[in-house]
């Protein structure tokens, strides 16, 4: 427990990230149309794959062999949370402008 | 900490890209929640995402080295875009709501496979210094427990809405899952609790706790009726942000932390005004009980009534007011455009035709406004249940296109209904309604709908594309 409270308390500026981002998180989502439930989700998707830096530091060091095996894998995977959710978004907001 | 190593250029760009990428993922949710700026934000948090990307690959530095194996990195990527970009282009609007959980699923995986890889490289001294127990194998362990459920999850609720895995309801699931979520605790109860030199001798105890992270996140799914599937992959979203906040914590990189607990905390809030739309408890969902198919016991009196194309014709061509429900049936059928045609044939008619959306119509909450959008219908004629039911009473005649359970006036009838306190369109208001159904199956909620056997109702039987086509080529020839 202490250990835990040490980490914590070595993180500070972490922690402080964490709890503006969510209130930040609450405040930004919390006034949207039920007609954007969907694109904002798949927005939101393709945010966290914000994972796929941590995947690059994985990978970029990388000493054995299958470890570089796992994090090309994991990159792969980022990539296509970050593309395949921003795409799918654009494609659904595009129909949305295309009225008129 | 080395001073020196934080002072240097590459650190500092790489911190202040981080900075930079965490607004423009801010601007980018905010935005994205405005009809008219929504697409730009979009692309803001991408740009946020590019920036973030390129910096780390560039000046990423671990105790002095910098990121290696830069090729295969590269070629991961452009694979990963190749086939993302691909797949999100090809597939049909109908299945979008698979698609967010395929890629909310990948993210998972990813998130997971780092905490795997990062395990066993916990620094010896960190050990020696704080055992087991300190916030590092804290983060790793969460990031991996998380990660895999989410995407396990994703992965199943994937293949419920593609229709290839069914529901499996048994009553003593709710206590297994349970069980299992109560074991994975003791994972890492346990993990953190060992007396070891080195975290690699742990390895294969992790890697049991991923397998069973697996069942949990299998599992977790498998009872939730198809019904509440936006629910949970709204809820798995906000997970698969809390997995890569973790790592967030784990390279105490600020560009992760700030996307994936924005992500988290909006995919909670998210999933928590779906939950009031449909009258769910979130608990429910996180235990998996719900959508049980609840029989309801309100005897089924009156009978079915069928309309003639040439009656129904008739009917709305000389009807002042039209009100037209969507459902997912109008969604497979891909019977919007055909839909609008009749709707603006209407029109010229000088019938005065809105469509009610429900908030949780079709699959996902939006879903409907995102395929009638396809269809070119103008948002003005798309008006929220809440706002359309006083005015229904009004209404000459009110057609429902493939839907169900957002009609049913079980909703507001009968209090063990499993439906019982959703906010429903008040169909049954109107005047005349049209029910356009393939057959008399139920619902995606599987219970019966009174509102089927109403004297007002009569049902038009058929694909919604083929009865909407012939419906059109009636109301033409008159």
């Amino acid at each position: 427990m202490q250990n835990i409270l040490g980490f914590f308390l070595a993180n500070r500026e972490a922690v402080f990230i964490v709890i503006l981002s969510i209130f930040l998180g609450i405040e930004v989502i919390s006034h949207v149309p039920a007609i954007l439930h969907t694109p904002l989700m798949s927005g939101a998707n393709a945010i966290h794959g914000v994972v796929i830096i941590g995947a690059i530091i994985v990978m970029g060091h990388a000493e054995t062999t299958g470890s570089l095996i796992l994090g090309f894998l994991a990159v792969v995977l980022g990539t296509l949370n970050v593309v395949g959710g921003f795409v799918v978004t654009d494609r659904m907001l595009e129909m949305f402008k295309k009225k008129k | 900490m080395d001073q020196l190593a934080h002072l240097s250029a590459g650190i500092s760009i790489l911190e202040i890209t981080y900075v930079i990428a965490s607004v423009l993922f801010i601007m980018g949710l905010k935005m994205l929640s405005h009809p008219l700026t929504a697409r730009r934000g979009n692309i803001l948090a991408a740009i946020g995402m590019v920036l973030a990307i390129i910096a780390t690959i560039l000046f990423h530095q671990k105790e002095g080295k910098p990121i290696g194996n830069i090729g295969l990195i590269i070629g991961a990527i452009a694979i990963g875009t190749i086939i993302g970009w691909l797949i999100a282009r090809k597939v049909k609007m109908t299945a979008m709501p698979q698609l967010v959980s395929l890629f909310n699923g990948m993210g998972g995986a990813a998130a997971a496979l780092i905490s795997l890889m990062e395990f066993p490289h916990i620094s010896n001294e960190l050990i020696a210094k704080s055992g087991m127990a300190n916030g590092q194998v804290l983060a790793i362990l969460i990031g991996l427990m998380i990660g895999t459920v989410s995407w396990a999850g994703s992965m199943i609720a994937f293949g419920k809405l593609d229709g290839f895995i069914g529901d499996m309801r048994i009553k003593a699931m709710k206590y297994v899952n349970l069980s299992i979520l109560a074991v994975l605790i003791g994972f890492i109860v346990f993990i953190m609790t060992r007396h070891v030199q080195a975290s690699s001798e742990l390895t294969p105890l992790i890697y049991i706790m991923f397998a069973v992270a697996v069942i949990y996140g299998v599992l977790f799914v498998m009872p939730i009726g198809g019904a509440d599937m936006p629910v949970v992959i709204s809820l798995l979203n906000s997970f698969t942000g809390v997995a890569a906040a973790m790592g967030g914590f784990l390279y105490n990189n600020q560009a992760m932390l700030t996307g994936g607990i924005l992500v988290g905390s909006a995919g909670t809030i998210l999933t928590i005004l779906m939950c009031k739309a449909m009258n769910r408890s979130l608990l429910n969902v996180i235990v998996g009980v719900f959508g049980g198919g609840g029989q309801s016991n309100m005897a089924v009196t009156g009978s079915v009534k069928e309309i003639s194309l040439t009656d129904a014709a008739v009917l709305l061509s000389y009807s002042k007011k039209v009100v037209i429900v969507p459902g997912y049936g109008l969604a497979v059928a891909q019977a919007q455009h055909i839909c609008h045609e009749l709707d603006r044939l209407l029109e010229e008619k000088g019938v005065e035709v809105k469509y009610a959306i429900h908030p949780v119509a079709g699959r996902m909450p939006g879903h409907m406004n995102v395929l009638l959008a396809e269809a070119d219908v103008p948002y003005e004629q798309l008006i929220e249940s809440d706002e359309i039911n006083p005015d229904l009473p009004n209404t000459d005649v009110l057609i429902v296109i493939g839907a169900n359970d957002v009609v049913n006036p079980a909703a507001e009838d009968d209090p063990s209904s499993p439906i019982y306190g959703m906010p429903i369109i008040k169909a049954r208001d109107a005047k005349n309604i049209i029910v356009m159904k393939r057959g008399m199956g139920k619902g995606y909620a599987a219970i019966e709908n009174m509102l089927f056997f109403n004297d007002k109702t009569r049902m038009l039987f058929g694909d919604a594309k083929g009865t909407l086509q012939n419906l059109v080529n009636e109301v033409k020839s008159l």
